[in-house]
């Protein structure tokens, strides 16, 4: 081995704390270092071209440069091991700066010591290192998007303007969505129909887009590049191509059921056409209603009615049709499954369902619809109350989100009755009884001053219950109004609820299929809630509109062409690069058990031949695995078991007799970046910590932490990102987990269970890092050492008090 | 001349003591106004049971010289319709219990009147006496 080490004096930075010759000596003296040199400034063209040279002419084959921190100045190093021909994942850097020199500047022996000390650790970490490559998986340019609404019928467009070949899915038999059934939008007051119209017509026209209506899911396999997809196209009796949408079979029909379009304030038959406007524009026959499919499928006859068969003149209905299998492979998916509305029969009080004047706004839109093109359904009265945060925001029901539409649908169907009332002369009452107005998006707070102007009556106060009067029907609402502190009890011809969303069905069953993980609120949760808000659990999978949670159509949008971005961003390179941290297994160690696969939540492992296989493309390299193997046959690229054993051995080796060592062992995320921080911030903390660099805490695993105590740590500190703001979802419940167990296990033995510990740390909290490292260091010097007994005991007893059955 | 307007903080040991006693987390009310609404008695009381709540977070003690608490019956009304899922009643009992541990009785049993005690039902005095009497 040759290793050659550079000790940086960052032009004073360091060198005026820590006698940096003094630590080139030190590291010169290191089995296997070549040379060791000091320089002003390594991270200059000079010092980059210096390493480049000394590659070539040494023939190092590890490079070890002790300077500032790699979060800052790794990529320049690693480019300058290139050019000189050493693979990038053999150089690596001490971090003498941030960690030693400017948090020690009051102690110049101390610090130079640490410095000695890190400088060793860094040798032994590129000692144990491995070339490796970056890993490559090809990806092709296909993508599948589930469902049809807004947000799919952007996220198609986008895609297939841009020259992605488009599988567009939808359950129902038109696309269009929930916005198709809305009357107008606001704030702008503009036709739901005619905006969405075109954009819907704009599908069958794309080339590149393949439209399934009246399809499901089966079932998706395979990963990123290779998602296996399997639909099943449900009959539909008509022969798409031979309609001509004349509709002579729907007058004949003799079965009329509710519209489920119409939220059923219309009847249709069972021969209809979804909307108007439908995408595509094709009569199908409703299987569970028609007298002769349900007499087919009940006795087998096949003679019952036929009448619409006798209509068609175009000989297109086909009663034997049965439902297709399709299957196809995609590079990447969008999910984008909205939301359905919440079944207001579970607010017993407010009477849905029990009372007739009693409906939930989507009844109102239709009813609305209908009355501007002059077919009126529904005699709404001319007092009319709505009720806000019906199924949002209360802990009753377990629905504490917000839905964020419901304020500015309530005003804008108020506007629109108002509207109409006014064109007929009549006066309409509009009262809103709500909790809290939310205006909060680009010109509602407007809107909202324009309803309250047309006289809409704003009532803050949650109404308690609604009570029907039995003989004129009309609706009685108890409410307090807060603002007046006065009870009111006021008689409405109609009460109409605000109804809330929540994950639509369609969504809970691809989640099922594609394992995605679900927030709090049931909503499909993003990668990251502010950085990664389109990307999910599973790579290559993204999601858009309401999926992830109540939105309005703007926001639907924005965010149906963000996740098209993100897939053509992935697809466009033609392949996938990343970083190979990766978990594998060895498979001469492995035995079996199994008990590493439901610790990865992105379900990478698999068992292939009575032995754990990862598969490289789904790891996202967190180390939750390692916990769970009692034969450590999984181990981690880049931060080996070897590699991390060795850099806790050195520190702890030279240890002297009244020294004691907390390991602090830091996330790159938040972490370490917060250690930088402090340092960048020079506040001062004990010099008896170590911070090691790890991809996340769930990578340092109970089997790890005990070797360290055994080995001669004193305390044990793991720092990682908040839960909400990681990168590896669960990753951090398992440490959690995992310093439990040491904690027990140290407290068996007669030891403070405060030698270890987990922080969850945003980068910035300086004082709170600072504090929490002296603690740990306080813990560490003012206990009695951990005995050698004790030492010797954890030792032996490891795969004891881990594994034990 | 600048008037000068009088403001009384807000008494937060008192706010944190009832919060103790009630275990209910006050704060989070947002006063949306369903208990009141819900209330069957609210008629009876001087302020609303939501107004109660409001005095209670913003650390009114003189929120007990109101009747509000002493009405209230624990019948719960308010409590399985709380959006925030907040125990009305229990603020109001902890309310009451402040001034019951003082041997501030509400009522005097002496002086209910006889007619009273001929037609009133057992049940009420047991509840009446277990709410109002220390």
């Amino acid at each position: 081995m040759r290793i050659g080490v550079y000790v940086c004096q960052c032009g004073g930075n360091i060198s005026e704390v820590v006698d940096t010759e003094k630590v080139a000596k030190e590291a010169g003296k290191q089995a296997g270092v070549v040379f060791s040199k000091v320089y002003s400034h390594m991270c200059s063209e000079i010092g980059q071209q210096m390493i480049v040279n000394d590659i070539k002419e040494h023939k190092l084959d590890r490079v070890l440069v002790s300077a500032c921190s790699p979060l800052f100045q790794g990529e320049t190093f690693k480019i300058a091991a290139e050019k000189g021909g050493l693979n990038p994942y053999l150089i690596d850097m001490s971090n003498i700066r941030e960690h030693c020199a400017w948090i020690h500047y009051n102690e110049r022996d101390k610090a130079t010591d640490k410095a000695i000390d890190l400088t060793k650790i860094g040798i032994e970490k590129v000692r144990n290192s491995e070339a490796l490559k970056s890993i490559e998986t090809p990806i092709g340019k296909r993508v599948l998007v589930i469902g049809g609404g807004i947000a799919g019928i952007q996220s198609s467009l986008d895609l297939g303007d841009a020259g992605y070949e488009v599988y567009l899915i939808e359950q129902k038999a038109t696309i269009g969505g929930k916005m198709a059934q809305l009357s107008r939008t606001f704030p702008t007051n503009d036709c739901a129909a005619c905006i969405l119209g075109p954009k819907m017509a704009d599908i069958p026209a794309n080339k590149n887009i393949k439209l399934y209506t009246y399809s499901d899911i089966k079932n998706i396999e395979g990963t990123i590049g290779n998602f296996k997809v399997t639909i099943t196209k449900n009959p539909t009796y008509i022969h798409p191509k031979k309609c001509v949408s004349c509709g002579d079979c729907t007058d004949i029909c003799p079965i009329s059921v509710k519209n489920d379009y119409q939220w059923g304030i219309t009847k249709r038959k069972a021969i209809y056409l979804p909307l108007d406007f439908a995408v595509p524009n094709k009569y199908l026959i409703d299987g569970d209603k028609c007298l002769n499919i349900k007499a087919q499928k009940k006795s087998g006859r096949t003679d019952i009615c036929r009448l619409c068969e006798r209509a068609c003149n175009q000989d297109a209905i086909d009663f034997n049709m049965k439902p297709q299998e399709k299957k196809f492979t995609v590079d990447t998916i969008i999910v984008a499954t909205g939301y359905d509305v919440f079944d207001a029969t579970q607010k017993y009080e407010y009477g849905y369902k029990r009372f007739k004047n009693v409906m939930i706004a989507p009844e109102v839109e239709r009813v609305i619809v209908h009355m501007g093109e002059g077919t009126p359904t529904v005699d709404m009265g001319n007092r009319i109350a709505f009720i806000q945060c019906v199924g949002s925001r209360d802990e009753q029901l377990g629905r504490e989100w917000c839905s964020r539409v419901c304020c500015m649908y309530a005003s804008k169907l108020a506007q629109l009755l108002k509207h109409s009332a006014n064109i007929l002369g009549i006066n309409k009452e509009i009262y809103i009884f709500y909790t809290d107005m939310r205006a909060f998006g680009k010109g509602y707070e407007e809107y909202y001053k324009a309803t309250q102007k047309m006289g809409v009556k704003f009532i803050r106060g949650r109404p308690a219950e609604v009570i029907e009067d039995p003989i004129t029907k009309k609706i009685s609402i108890r409410v307090e109004d807060t603002l007046n502190r006065q009870i009111i009890e006021s008689e409405f011809d109609t009460v109409v609820l605000s109804v809330g969303m929540q994950l639509s069905q369609g969504g809970n069953q691809i989640a099922d299929i594609l394992k995605l993980s679900k927030s709090e609120d049931g909503f499909l949760q993003e990668a990251h809630p502010k950085f990664r808000p389109v990307d999910t659990n599973i790579k290559g999978v993204f999601i858009a509109g309401t999926t992830q949670g109540p939105k309005d159509i703007p926001d639907s949008v924005a965010q149906a062409s963000a996740a098209a971005s993100k897939t053509m961003g992935l697809m466009n390179k033609g392949k996938i690069e990343e970083e190979p941290l990766k978990a594998f297994i060895n498979p001469d160690l492995c035995d079996g058990c199994e008990s590493c696969i439901t610790s990865c939540p992105p379900n990478a492992i698999t068992m292939k031949n009575n032995k754990a296989v990862i598969n490289p493309v789904l790891c996202r390299g967190c180390g939750m695995c390692i916990a769970s193997c009692h034969t450590d046959a999984i181990d981690i690229k880049m931060y080996t078991n070897k590699q991390m054993l060795a850099q806790i051995e050195t520190t702890l080796k030279d240890k002297k007799e009244n020294e004691r060592r907390v390991l602090v062992f830091a996330s790159d995320m938040c972490g370490y970046k917060l250690a930088d921080t402090v340092g960048t911030a020079k506040k001062i903390y004990s010099d008896s910590t170590r911070i090691i660099k790890i991809p996340s805490t769930s990578r340092i695993s109970p089997k790890l932490m005990l070797q360290a105590f055994s080995m001669g740590a004193d305390a044990i500190l793991l720092g990682d990102c908040e839960i909400k703001s990681s990168n590896y979802q669960g990753s951090i419940e398992a440490s959690i987990n995992n310093v439990e167990k040491i904690k027990k296990i140290l407290s068996e033995i007669g030891e403070n269970p405060e030698r270890v510990m987990i922080f969850q740390f945003v980068t910035i909290m300086i004082p709170k890092f600072v504090m929490l490292l002296n603690e740990m260091s306080d813990i560490a010097n003012n206990n009695k050492p951990i005995s050698k007994e004790n030492r010797n005991k954890i030792r032996k007893n490891i795969s004891k008090w881990l594994f034990k059955k | 001349m600048i008037k000068k307007i009088k403001i009384t903080f807000h008494n937060e040991a008192f706010l944190k003591n009832i919060e103790k006693i009630s275990g209910e987390s006050i704060t989070s009310c947002d006063q949306c106004g369903v208990c009141s609404g819900s209330c069957p008695f609210v008629e009876e009381m001087d302020i609303t049971p939501s107004q109660m709540m409001r005095k209670v977070l913003m650390g009114d003690e003189y929120v007990m010289d109101n009747k509000t608490m002493w009405i209230c019956a624990t019948c719960n009304a308010c409590t399985v319709r709380c959006p925030r899922g907040l125990d009305v009643s229990k603020v109001a009992e902890a309310l009451r219990q402040i001034r019951l541990r003082k041997s501030i009785d509400k009522i005097d049993i002496n002086k209910i009147s006889k007619k009273d005690l001929t037609e009133l039902p057992q049940i009420a005095y047991v509840a009446g006496f277990r709410r109002l009497t220390s």
